[in-house]
């Protein structure tokens, strides 16, 4: 019995160090590929008009910044992406949910869905750019394209997905269609929804990316977009940086506002 | 007069000519009912069935039962799996529709109760709501007022041993304190009629005889009529005022059986009683046929899934 009990005490502090490793590794790798990568790229192993130095991004970052021209450009393409999500989501999360709870809004919508999801979004540029022109609308008409879709599909899955002894439920004690929706169909069908939101997301920010680089004065797309015309390879790593970056942030964001308005899920 | 004492077998001339009128009725005034001279212990009958028939495409579920429940009787309904006697419930609750036959479910003149609250078999309580806001679910969807909620709410949370848990989401809870829940939203609602679904079938053995006890405690607080379906036959002695037993599929009224025994009641020393014995091996011996019947058909529905 001694010999057990001694034997588990290392193994715990070895189960922590080994969490603390794994979260070691996890800030070091990309640290150690930074290093890596200035090193070789002052050693000339790498050519450095394609893969400038970290040092050297980093340094037209700070002027960029200090000019205000990477923040402005920044807040362009988060203001686009925000309105866009809202256009595009808001009736997607609606007509999902109808299409869920009812077989006629399905039978009348889901062909329609089905014939133009599969339809390349970037290529529908062009059209957005001839009916909208080239200001703000045509930018966030693709981001509303690009989150309609996957988020009108997840609701109408999440709402099939729900169990139907909760909508017994909802029968049995007299709920109306309002109540219903409100009480039974939005939050069993949440999580469900929120996937479709951070998908929708994720291919917005792919969207406005391309939409900037045609026609666009402003955000970062175009910003990248000049910097291949100047030939400003630190300018376009700033970038690429920068959406990976807002990528990053909106994930946890969108986890954090998860965990906020789905306090039932398991975790 | 015990509700067990009354006489338990229903003749099969009840179908009257209104039985194929299909409409669910809701008699809103006290009449006098026709199948109270053939069941006279049944002078006030809460629910009145005839000639009830559901059938699913080709299969009959139910295959014409007739019968009344008295109004405040514990009535129970036991039968073999497939007998029917969910769908039953289930058209009970307005969930289902007959096929043919009618039901009419008699509400006092003034009442302002729902007709029907259902505790369901399973989880049934929704997980994005905490055990307060399920609790008040049914009193919430009919708009009751907010001091009314919060008073019958608190009185039943109380009652399922439930009050510390209102904050508490179903994830956070066992499969015993879920299925109060459940219990708690039906009786706060103030039905006029419970309905239960085999309430306690996925429970231990320990539990469902601690919900058992704490459900016959809350009943005895107001006496509503409780249709309650199982397939134990324990239980449904332990339960019931009267029990019906189902035949096989198709679903009939085999027969009735009362159980005399009196109120309120301690399950635990029910088991002393000799009374208790008799019934569980009358009930069983009923049944007996039936379960066999059953099984038998589903041997059959094998072989011919297997040639098909």
């Amino acid at each position: 019995m001694s010999t057990q009990t001694i034997a588990a005490a290392p193994e715990q502090s070895l189960a922590l160090s080994v969490r603390a490793r794994e979260r070691l590794l996890g800030i070091a790798s990309p640290i150690v590929l930074l290093a890596v990568w200035e090193i070789a790229a002052r050693l000339h192993f790498i050519d450095t008009r394609f893969f400038p130095a970290p040092s050297s991004v980093i340094a037209v970052l700070i002027e960029m910044l200090r000019s205000g021209e990477l923040i402005t450009n920044t807040l362009v393409s988060l203001r686009r992406l925000a309105l866009g999500a809202l256009i595009g989501g808001m009736p997607a999360l609606v007509l999902g949910i109808a299409m869920g709870l009812n077989r006629w809004v399905r039978a009348i919508f889901d062909p329609l869905i089905a014939a133009t999801y599969p339809i390349p979004k970037s290529a529908i540029l062009p059209l957005a750019l001839l009916i909208f022109g080239l200001g703000e609308g045509s930018k966030i008409f693709m981001v509303a394209v690009g989150v309609f879709f996957p988020v009108v599909i997840n609701s109408t899955t999440g709402v099939l997905g729900i169990s139907s002894i909760y909508l017994d439920v909802g029968r049995n004690y007299k709920a109306n269609r309002w109540q219903t929706f409100w009480t039974i169909a939005l939050p069993g069908a949440l999580p469900v929804i929120m996937s479709g939101f951070k998908l929708g997301i994720g291919i917005g920010l792919i969207l406005i990316a391309i939409a900037e680089m045609i026609g666009a004065k402003s955000g970062l797309g175009y910003m990248i977009w000049t910097a291949w015309e100047t030939f400003s390879v630190e300018q376009m790593y700033v970038g690429l940086f920068m959406i990976a970056i807002i990528g990053f942030v909106l994930t946890v964001l969108l986890n954090e506002l998860e965990r906020l308005i789905i306090p039932w899920k398991r975790d | 007069m015990l509700p067990g004492t009354m006489p338990h077998d229903l003749p099969n001339d009840l179908s009257k000519p209104d039985a194929m009128n299909q409409t669910r009725t809701n008699l809103r005034k006290v009449e006098p009912v026709a199948a109270a001279e053939h069941q006279p212990a049944v002078a006030q009958p809460a629910i009145r069935i005839r000639d009830l028939h559901k059938s699913f495409g080709g299969l009959t579920a139910i295959g014409g039962v007739s019968f009344d429940i008295a109004r405040g009787e514990f009535f129970m309904i036991v039968g073999p799996s497939g007998c029917g006697k969910t769908t039953l419930l289930r058209i009970l609750a307005g969930l289902e529709t007959a096929t043919s036959g009618t039901i009419a479910i008699d509400i006092p003149a003034g009442s302002e109760r729902p007709e029907n609250a259902m505790v369901f078999q399973g989880e049934s309580i929704f997980p994005w709501m905490n055990v307060w806001n399920n609790a008040a679910y049914g009193l919430r969807m009919r708009n009751a007022p907010a001091s009314l909620i919060r008073e019958r709410v608190s009185h039943y949370l109380d009652r399922t041993g439930l009050a510390r848990f209102a904050d508490y989401y179903p994830h956070q809870l066992s499969g015993g304190m879920k299925q109060r829940v459940s219990i708690a939203r039906a009786f706060a609602n103030d039905p006029e009629i419970l309905l239960m679904d085999e309430p306690f079938s996925a429970l231990d053995a320990q539990n469902k005889l601690l919900l058992q006890e704490e459900l016959l405690h809350i009943w005895d607080e107001q006496k509503k009529t409780v249709v309650f379906i199982t397939h134990s036959v324990d239980e449904a002695v332990y339960l019931g005022d009267r029990i019906m037993v189902m035949t096989a599929q198709p679903g009939r009224v085999k027969c009735f059986v009362g159980v005399p025994l009196p109120r309120p009641r301690a399950i635990i020393e029910l088991q002393k009683a000799p009374e208790f014995g008799e019934l569980i091996h009358r009930i069983w011996s009923e049944l007996r046929d039936e379960v066999q019947r059953a099984r038998e058909q589903e041997n059959q529905d094998a072989v011919q899934d297997n040639k098909g």
